[in-house]
């Protein structure tokens, strides 16, 4: 009855990749539905290789369904060709575990993990038969929820979504789950109200959950261009939405049964997340703001997760993810452990996606990279000392460089490096010193091998809210691109063909519509459907953006882009996301900002004291954090050093933009 | 044990529903990853990168199914063969199923050089709406074998080649007609030769329309191998039989 499955499968043949669309993951549930269960539909707005592995879709889908009131399947964006026969066909969006309609599902859930999938959201809810906007939906229709980091600013999509999940899903999904399953329960009985109002009562009682964010509960007024004030519609509901954090990450050793993809993904390897949170206090890094305080799984933990994860799963490579794995306090012992004790049929490689810049961390990846010692990654991020202290990103050449030394003296042949541009307060001279770091790492990897190459990624800067970059005006365009040129002709050989360093860079025009979603108001709204109804969907795949569509956009909804973009704040204005708490307090950020503009670092507070960025004391949890001193070969105080050993794991900002490991 | 004892293996297995949407890549390393779930002694390739010694037979395209596809193995111990296809089902995805083991001489030849002939099930229709009648099927068969040549193009590792299909062609024989679930339809069994250059049956599909166009846009509903066969002194000897020793064949469901 609800299974698509025999319309779909005469479509595949047709389509790119069709084993995208059939499920069937070692992992995946077929789940049993009974009326009284309230079914979730997990969705990732992108393709199934980008959006498989994502840890928060796959822990919640484990914790929904061990819930005997819940069913929860997933499904993905799919890809243009067939989106096209599906609509031509009148499918409509299906999950991958059973084939059932989207419309059969109680709760639509999107992950929102980047801006530029925004469109998408908007084209999956119309593929799954709903009206893409909230007004005009009715208690026939599922709930539309997101989440993910992009939830914390969620005015761009207010008019979209129903409700909004803010920070860490593990708990809040129950409470929403039991108010959907008693207005379910309070339906069927005779003389229920079935309309709009029943609608709007329960999303009423979604507003009230710790966590959850209901914009249709707010009214937001203006001042000319300006925020005047955002108000809660009832008395029930807060004026401010605080965010959601586990307070203990072994009490939610998930993913318990990783998925398994049938084809090849992203980061397609066991992941455990080994320590949640980041007080390095990167200051254009959102991540590392909103995510904190520091939560570590225990070490014991750690190595049950990997050692039945791997038995379970097959995979031969396992990651320790996070923000900055070599900063997690039994990173040697763990490593040590796995590497000794050679799991399942042996030759299991461990990978470290996120690490320092030292050489005690090129020791650690020395170690476990035993075999395939391909290539490192490091993150400096910006090209001068000076630059570097404004984003505290407090790496000393002198690292980087025994950093290299020590990386091909072990023998890895590839050293990558990524930077930003676009940073507040910089200069060319800043542009040019990432060409400057470039030639001398080739320089320090000649002593090794006449072959020594570098690749520099180049990312233009978005700014991102709930950081101290938050007021700054994004570099436009024209600007971006200027740099990038200065740093092409600088790096190009002058005798021709090509030199030891490649330079990539991510475009500016996508770093242009993605700020514009960054710090939008709800204004921005509007421009967002038109480029979605304009046939812009998948802006995070190159071949698929087109900036002109966003700017015809915006002239048609009045909007001034530059104005939301290049503009800088001021300290007095009521930024569109003000009502939503990730933790730190706007003081804080405002004074880290000033900071930053006087070229001030500040230490790492979980070696140092308390400066009182407000997460600790609001929500009244404290770092988990094993070991009371800093990691070995923290040389740099508050270094924020980031390497990355390159087991196919790249920025995340650039899998979208550069599907190259995908396609 | 690197560079120690070996012991070869060849699994028969099927490829049936879904999972028909999954490439003969993916499909190898389904096998890798089941090797490795049930912790079995593989042997490993010398050098920087070692992979384990697994050898895959013929290809079979996306979207095919297949009830008889080998693969041979080589563990570093000898392993209860009896145990051994249930262990590797539950470690398989839903559609990967092993069907039979048998131990393979030390030094027994490849499976892609010595399989010479696969034959397949394919039900064919139209893809425009025009229901395909077993006569006008009959008789774009009968024109395409009565040919010596047939060039099609084709596109091999990404470059459109042209190719004669028909030499690789035996047999091509009508088996059903009351093609119920769809609107007209044939189904017919198909013989080829896979060597020096096999054809698939969409090849021979493309090749019966170049011959008769008035055959109208063929499709393939659906596509089954159903056998393959190493041929030795006139005869045909299953992969199982040929250059084995103990074999275990488990009951085919239905």
């Amino acid at each position: 009855m609800s299974d698509l499955w025999p319309r779909i499968e005469p479509l595949l043949a047709e389509v790119e990749k069709p084993a995208r669309y059939i499920g069937m993951e070692r992992g995946s549930r077929q789940p049993a539905w009974a009326p009284h269960k309230v079914a979730w539909l997990l969705i990732y707005p992108d393709t199934y290789e980008i959006g498989l592995p994502n840890q928060g879709l796959q822990i919640l889908y484990e914790i929904l369904n061990e819930r005997g009131d819940a069913v929860a399947e997933r499904a993905y964006a799919p890809w243009v060709d067939l989106a096209t026969s599906l609509r031509a066909r009148g499918i409509p969006l299906f999950s991958v575990d059973t084939h059932r309609s989207a419309a059969y599902f109680d709760i639509l859930a999107f992950n929102l993990s980047a801006e530029l999938v925004f469109t998408n959201v908007l084209d999956l809810v119309d593929l799954a038969g709903v009206p893409v906007r909230s007004e005009d939906r009715t208690f026939e229709h599922p709930i539309v929820l997101a989440g993910g980091h992009c939830a914390f600013n969620p005015e761009p999509l207010a008019e979209y979504i129903d409700a909004f999940v803010i920070g860490e899903g593990e708990e809040v999904v129950s409470e929403i789950t039991e108010v959907v399953a008693a207005h379910k329960r309070a339906a069927t009985l005779p003389g229920a109200r079935r309309g709009r109002e029943a609608r709007e009562q329960m999303l009423r009682e979604l507003a009230s959950i710790t966590g959850v964010y209901v914009p249709s509960m707010y009214e937001v007024s203006y001042d000319g261009p300006h925020i005047a004030a955002v108000t809660p519609r009832y008395p029930e509901v807060p004026a401010k939405v605080a965010k959601r954090t586990v307070a203990d990450l072994d009490d939610w050793p998930y993913p318990k049964q990783q998925l398994v993809p049938l084809i090849e993904v992203v980061h397609d390897r066991l992941n455990v997340e080994v320590f949640r949170g980041c007080t390095r206090g990167c200051r254009f890094c959102q991540a590392g703001m909103i995510t904190r305080p520091v939560r570590e799984r225990s070490a014991e933990s750690v190595r049950t997760m990997v050692r039945e994860g791997i038995a379970r799963s097959g995979y031969d490579s396992v990651a320790l993810t996070s923000l900055s794995s070599a900063d997690f306090s039994g990173i040697g012992d763990v490593v040590g452990d796995l590497v000794t004790d050679q799991v399942g049929t042996g030759q299991v490689s461990v990978s470290l996606p996120s690490l320092r810049v030292d050489a005690f961390t090129v020791g650690i990846a020395t170690e476990i990279q035993k075999v395939r010692r391909t290539g490192l990654t490091f993150a400096p991020e910006a090209g001068s000392w000076r630059l570097r202290q404004v984003i505290n990103k407090l790496i000393l050449e002198e690292d980087l460089y025994a950093a290299v030394d020590s990386a091909y003296a072990n023998g890895w042949r590839r050293v990558k490096l990524y930077f930003l541009t676009g940073l507040p307060t910089e200069m060319d001279v800043d542009t040019l010193g990432i060409a400057e770091l470039a030639r001398n790492v080739v320089e320090v990897g000649r002593k090794h091998t006449k072959q020594a190459s570098v690749t520099v990624s180049v990312g233009g800067f978005v700014p991102k809210p709930h950081t101290p970059f938050q007021w700054f005006g994004q570099n436009g365009v024209d600007e971006m691109q200027r740099k990038i040129s200065l740093l092409r002709d600088d790096v190009r050989p002058r005798r021709g063909g090509t030199g030891p360093i490649q330079l990539k860079w991510h475009d500016a025009e996508a770093s242009f519509a993605e700020g514009l979603c960054s710090r939008g108001d709800r204004r921005v709204g509007r421009v967002i459907e038109r480029v979605w109804r304009a046939g812009g969907t998948f802006q995070e795949w190159s071949e698929r953006f087109a900036l002109d569509r966003w700017m015809e956009a915006c002239a048609a909804e009045g909007i001034d882009a530059d104005w939301y973009v290049t503009r800088h704040r001021s300290r007095d204005e009521i930024l569109p996301w003000d009502h939503i708490e990730a933790g730190l307090h706007k003081d804080f950020l405002w004074d880290d900002w000033q900071e930053a503009l006087a070229e001030h670092g500040l230490p790492d507070c979980r070696w140092t004291p308390c400066y009182d960025c407000g997460v600790c004391t609001d929500l009244a949890l404290e770092h988990v954090v094993a070991s009371p001193i800093p990691p070995a070969g923290g040389s740099q105080g508050t270094g924020q050093q980031l390497v990355d050993v390159d087991a196919g794991a790249t920025a995340v900002r650039f899998l979208g933009r550069k599907p190259a490991g995908v396609q | 044990m690197r560079g120690g004892a070996s012991y070869p293996v060849r699994l028969q297995f099927a490829k049936t529903g879904k999972i028909r949407w999954i490439s003969h890549r993916d499909t190898a390393r389904a096998f890798e990853r089941a090797f490795r779930i049930e912790a079995l002694p593989l042997t490993f390739t010398q050098g920087f990168s070692p992979r384990p010694k697994v050898s895959f037979g013929l290809a079979l395209s996306t979207g095919y199914e297949s009830d008889e596809e080998y693969l041979d193995v080589s563990f570093s111990e000898t392993l209860d063969l009896d145990k051994l296809p249930a262990r590797l089902c539950a470690a398989l995805p839903t559609g990967l199923a092993v069907t039979g083991v048998a131990e393979l001489d030390e030094r027994a030849p490849a499976l892609q050089e010595i399989v010479t002939v696969v034959t397949w099930t394919v039900a064919v229709g139209r893809k425009d709406e025009v229901a395909l009648t077993a006569a006008d099927f009959r008789a774009g068969v009968d024109a395409l074998l009565e040919r010596d040549e047939v060039t099609i193009t084709r596109s091999r590792k990404g470059r459109f080649v042209q190719d004669d299909v028909r030499g690789a062609i035996r047999q091509c024989v009508i088996v059903d007609t009351t093609d119920s679930d769809n609107d007209g339809g044939v189904v017919c069994e198909l013989e080829t030769s896979t060597q020096p250059r096999g054809a698939k049956p969409h090849d021979v599909l493309g090749a019966l329309m170049q011959v008769t166009p008035a055959v109208g846009p063929l499709m393939e509903r659906r596509v089954v191998r159903t056998h393959q066969w190493i041929e030795r002194d006139g005869a045909r000897v299953s992969p199982l039989d040929a250059d084995t020793r103990r074999r275990v064949v488990m009951a085919r469901a239905s």
